[in-house]
């Protein structure tokens, strides 16, 4: 799938990716020349449960126009029983952000495991395509004061 | 109800039982009441207070309390016992050191919902258990009380003390209320609406941290947001993380831990509804875990430290629809 | 001020192709705290590792970073270079612009951007860098086993091979298990007790294997290397050491009504017994709900007449505590109980039995010296049902959803060996599916389909109705022609389905070893790791872990044992040091992060702190054991207070690449 990219805007995307799956699966599609769009940068963190809500919120408050959770499938962690409680951390953050008027598309959580290197970059090219389509992230930067 | 309070309360400070009380006493105001600790029978006499003005949740003061020597004796109503026992499950409170009695409460007077009214001027308040009588710089007005209650205890979600040793007056009930109508409403609007609304809400925080003060779930020995090291504080930039996102992070930090006491938004001097935010997070609990009460017994794992491996994806957000 | 050195590389034209690598790395060289930015060919080559070596040395580097192919390639290879020159090798970090990058874009502009961003990224990262050492904990060069059945039996024998002293600890008077109750093994047909009972006694003989018969694990403390055990040696009112099992009290125990567990209550044994001939430890224990001595003083007969003095009538239970490096579970399985599933009568009738009942009733060590009998009466059957599938694929909630794997092939040899010796028998199995997935295992199945005759049904047994008559009535349905059969059945036999011991639930929770939903042990990886607990230093061997026949049990317990050799060899264990910390001064002691550790890692305590006030106070505050910690991070996230943080991945760190790629 190709994505079709306006000219004036090119959305900044943090992709959070667990070591042992989601990390391996994003090196697959590399090695297999998957493309996706450069708008996405990866961390790599040693399990999905590693990442704290706060990294999603500041990534928001510094101008990311979505961040995207990938770990390793329920039942497969390498830690056993990480991805779970990222389950329900995300579950209840995702709800929260929606009900203060966050646009929902702007964050996911995906589970792609080290085999899945097509889904990887199918997942990436989708989530681009509908963070891409929504615009610049005006609602979260700030939702004290002002709309950026 | 009060002299039968200080009566008790006198008869355990007597036996050695306990050597301080926690109870409530006038501020500044006659309906201004604040939490305070006595220590013998003449203060008593002189300062405790127990009467439809007592709002205030007296349970986070126990984490400090606990801790010194001796026995405290504590009055705690319903939806206080609740934070006790949240307290008691996070190892902060010392049981041992606690002489709980349970006082039952009939829903609070909350000033700020009279001062929205348009009340002014208001120099003392009185009430019977029916009726409010204010004495203004414009003369006496007289109203309900049913019309001077916070949400929370219009809404109120217990008369039942989930934690005491001994028992003052009638056991009341878990109640079947209509906590949740409010954050129904927001979550019908559209996204649009929604941002806004709470745009129009949270821009008028000041940042006092009088809800994290409050907050008996807000019991860290060091806020994140004074540490340094978390990465969120950063005291020196106006338009900083910390600023922007206090709301959602303090939410997301007690959430699975808040008893929905409501303290947080009646302690704000902005007027900000905080407790929909927690009560979203109880509602969703509720909804995709099961029904979880915080603070219901001191054994049960909060959600957030808990899982099934059928639990419901984080994608259950964009399938319930709703408008954008 | 960190001094970073950063090292682009071309990876031939891998990277090169796509990346202005050059400008990274000129770009690169602007960032604060860069004293130092190259690109090379190949960085991972001898030449570009002494570049980064020399650079090191020579700008007095504090931090590193190279810009290459996935840290997953060769992080270990860079941290090992810049080991080698006295930097410590936690201060490298990868920026991935292979895999992550110049492989996956074709715009030269975009990907070079994108590759500054990524190293940006990680020069942020390395800012907050903190060197990290490896811990080590030193480790007890003796291994546990709980279970001394097959997979026990084997595992102990392997560990002792290698030359390490290894405990059994087993539950039941006698070591064996399972394997003891069986009288043939499929597909071969050999005899079970004349291949485990010599495997028995190698583990008495065996100096470096000690047997704690009759005794169950109570407590296990301590981590990977450095496990404490207790173990509860129930009293069996019988001195082991002065035993010599000669049988001779349980031979004069007026006490003969009691039910003989060995032949699954099929008869009855003595109050002091010793469960069967080739039992070791073979020593006589007494039941104490059934000794009259015990129980009110009036007997002790077996006192009298043992010559050795072995009885002990005022024997205690003892607890005992040992050191172990690793703890393999072999606590092995049981069939279900029946009572969710009355329509088969197994609790009417007295000759609709289990297939372990089976197999006892033609065991030559069985109570019918291994002529099949019916239980009612003594007769021989003329007809006989098998039915598959009891409580196993069970979707309804009266018994297990997995497939028990091991009924299949049994009721074959059930039904293959009652053709072969009573060929005068009718033998129906009724099945859903015929699982033959082994070696040898299909060519078993359909010799005794097409050889020996045995009538296989595909379709379920709906109802057993025992007859006055003494016959069972099993109605039923051929799902191929459609049509309800009704069998006239003097024995129907039930392929009941396995589940753990009940044993497991509670050790797994002392060994804090995940479990799955239906109580077998969870393996670190289901493909990779099939033989380790996620818990490091807890193994897994035989049914425990899931279903499994002899060979695969066998198998799995030689695997386990090489994994517990290689751990016991070592004379110390290197720890991961991207491990969890919690900062004393700011933890709550709430317990949120240990109620989300899977390994059991943190352990609270009450400590004193100096107050600022100059007072003392007590509080609890959380530990992490960084030998046990495995660094997933989950802990991190729990913490309300922020007390809890993860080396290598801190919160400051990765909210530090946040900032950076959201620039």
């Amino acid at each position: 799938m190709q994505v079709t990219e306006t000219k004036e805007f090119k959305p900044k995307i943090v992709a959070f990716c667990c070591n042992w799956c989601s990390y391996a699966g994003a090196d697959l599609a590399g090695t297999n020349r998957l493309n996706y769009p450069a708008d996405v940068k990866i961390i790599r963190v040693p399990c999905s449960c590693r990442v704290n809500p706060m990294f999603i919120l500041r990534a928001f408050q510094r101008g990311a126009d979505g961040v995207i959770l990938c770990g390793c499938h329920p039942g497969d962690c390498h830690y056993t029983t990480g991805n779970y409680f990222t389950r329900r951390r995300m579950a209840l953050l995702f709800s929260m952000l929606d009900y203060l008027g966050i646009e929902k598309e702007r964050t996911r959580v995906e589970w792609v495991s080290a085999a899945e290197g097509a889904k990887f970059a199918e997942t990436m090219n989708s989530f681009v395509e509908a963070v891409t389509k929504l615009g610049e992230n005006k609602r979260l930067g700030d939702l004290r004061c002002k709309v950026k | 109800m009060q002299s039968e309070m200080i009566r008790r309360a006198k008869e355990l400070l007597a036996d050695g039982t306990v050597n301080r009380v926690i109870g409530w006493k006038a501020g500044e105001f006659d309906y201004d009441i604040t939490p305070a600790v006595f220590t013998c029978p003449e203060q008593l006499d002189e300062g405790f207070l127990y009467n439809d003005f007592c709002q205030a949740n007296v349970s986070k003061y126990l984490i400090k309390e606990s801790r010194k020597e001796g026995k405290i004796l504590a009055f705690l109503k319903p939806c206080d016992t609740y934070s006790f026992n949240q307290l008691i499950k996070e190892h902060r409170i010392w049981r041992d050191n606690v002489y709980v009695i349970g006082v039952p409460c009939d829903g609070k007077v909350d000033v700020d919902t009279v001062k929205q009214k348009g009340l002014q001027g208001i120099l003392s308040m009185q009430c019977d258990g029916q009726t409010v009588t204010a004495q203004t710089l414009y003369g006496e007005e007289k109203f309900d009380k049913a019309d001077s209650m916070s949400d929370r205890c219009l809404n109120c979600k217990s008369k039942k003390h989930v934690a005491y040793d001994e028992l003052m007056g009638e056991e009341g009930e878990v109640l079947d209320s209509h906590r949740f109508d409010m954050v129904e409403k927001i979550e019908a609007m559209s996204s649009e609406e929604r941002f806004n609304f709470w745009r129009g809400e949270l821009s008028r925080c000041i940042r006092c941290n009088a809800c994290r003060n409050v907050c008996p779930a807000c019991t860290c020995e060091k806020c994140v947001f004074d540490n340094d090291a978390s990465g969120i504080a950063q005291k020196a930039a106006a338009d900083s993380f910390e600023e922007n996102m206090f709301h959602i992070i303090r939410a997301f930090h007690v959430a699975s831990r808040c008893t929905d006491c409501g303290e947080c938004s009646r302690v704000c001097p902005q007027n900000i509804p905080l407790h929909l935010l927690n009560r979203k997070f109880i509602k969703d609990i509720n909804e995709f875990y099961g029904e979880y009460q915080a603070g219901e017994d001191t054994t049960t794992r909060p959600p957030l430290q808990a899982y099934t491996t059928g639990d419901v994806e984080p994608s259950i957000v964009y399938q319930k629809g709703g408008n954008n | 001020m960190q001094r970073i050195g950063v090292f682009v590389c071309h990876c031939g034209t891998n990277i090169a192709g796509t990346v202005d690598v050059h400008a990274v790395a000129e770009a690169l060289k602007m960032e604060p705290g860069v004293v130092f930015s190259i690109d090379y060919q190949y960085m991972c080559s001898e030449a570009g590792q002494n570049i980064v070596k020399d650079a090191i040395k020579e700008h007095k580097l504090t931090g590193v970073v190279i810009c290459s192919c996935s840290p997953r390639m060769h992080e270990g290879t860079f941290r090992k270079a810049a080991a080698s020159v006295g930097l410590n090798p936690y201060m490298v970090e990868i920026a991935n612009i292979r895999e992550q990058c110049s492989w996956i874009h074709k715009d030269k502009q975009t990907a070079t951007e994108k590759a500054i961003i990524l190293g940006k990224a990680a020069i942020a990262k390395v800012h907050l860098n903190a060197p990290l050492t490896a811990g080590t904990s030193p480790v007890t060069k003796r291994a546990l086993v709980i279970g001394g059945g097959i997979a026990g039996i084997q595992t102990a024998l392997d560990i002792a091979d290698a030359g390490f002293e290894v405990d059994i600890v087993e539950k039941n008077p006698t070591i064996g298990g399972k394997m003891t109750q069986i009288d043939k093994t499929f597909p071969t047909l050999d005899c079970a007790a004349c291949i485990l009972t010599p495997k028995m006694v190698d583990c008495a003989q065996n100096d470096k294997i000690k047997i704690y018969s009759y005794s169950e694990v109570t407590d296990v403390k301590g981590f990977v290397g450095n496990f404490t055990v207790t173990i509860k040696r129930k009293a069996r009112y019988v001195d082991e050491t002065k035993c010599t099992g000669c049988g001779e009290c349980t031979e004069k125990c007026p006490m003969k009504k009691v039910p003989n567990e060995f032949n699954l209550g099929l008869d009855t044994r003595r109050a002091i017994y010793i469960p069967f001939a080739q039992a070791v430890p073979k020593v006589a224990t007494i039941d104490p709900d059934y000794c009259n001595m015990i129980k009110n003083g009036k007997c002790g007969l077996c006192a009298k007449v043992c010559g050795a003095g072995a009885i002990d009538y005022k024997q205690q239970d003892q607890f005992i505590e040992e050191k172990y490096g690793a703890i393999v579970v072999a606590t092995g399985f049981n069939p279900i109980k029946l009572d969710n599933f009355d329509e088969f009568a197994y609790s009417q009738s007295p000759d609709v039995v289990t297939s372990l009942e089976f197999e006892r009733l033609t065991n030559a060590a069985g109570p019918t010296a291994g002529t099949l009998l019916r239980p009612s009466d003594g007769k021989h059957p003329h007809t006989i049902v098998f039915v598959q599938c009891v409580g196993s694929r069970d979707t309804s909630g009266c018994g297990k959803p997995y497939c028990s794997k091991i009924c299949c092939m049994y009721t074959a040899k059930h039904a293959m060996l009652t053709r072969e010796k009573y060929p005068d028998t009718d033998v129906y199995v009724f099945y859903i599916d015929v699982r033959t997935p082994g070696k040898n295992f299909d060519e078993f199945y359909r010799r005794a389909v097409e050889q020996y005759g045995v009538h296989y049904i595909k379709g379920m047994v709906g109802k057993v109705v025992p007859q006055s008559d003494g016959t069972l009535k099993v109605q039923a349905s051929d799902l191929i022609s459609n049509e309800q059969l009704h069998i006239d059945a003097d024995m129907v036999v039930l392929a009941t389905a396995i589940e753990p011991d009940k044993s497991a639930r509670s050790l797994g929770t002392m060994l804090t070893a995940s479990m799955d939903t239906n109580d077998f042990f969870t393996e670190a990886h289901p493909k990779l790791r099939p033989v380790e607990s996620p818990t490091a230093g807890v193994f897994l061997s035989g049914a425990c872990q899931g279903p499994k026949d002899i060979p695969e049990t066998v198998a799995q317990a030689g695997a386990a044992a090489s994994k517990v050799i290689g751990l016991l060899v070592k004379d110390s264990l290197t720890c991961n040091p991207c491990v969890a910390h919690s900062n004393e001064l700011m933890c709550n002691g709430c317990s949120a992060c240990e109620k989300v550790c899977p390994y059991g890692a943190i352990t609270y305590m009450d400590k004193e702190f100096k107050m600022p006030d100059r007072t003392v106070a007590i509080r609890r505050v959380a530990s992490v054991n960084e030998a046990v910690c495995q660094g997933c991070g989950a802990c991190t996230v729990a913490c309300p207070s922020g007390a809890m943080d993860l080396k290598g991945f801190s919160n400051s760190q990765i909210m530090a690449e946040v900032d950076a790629i959201c620039k």
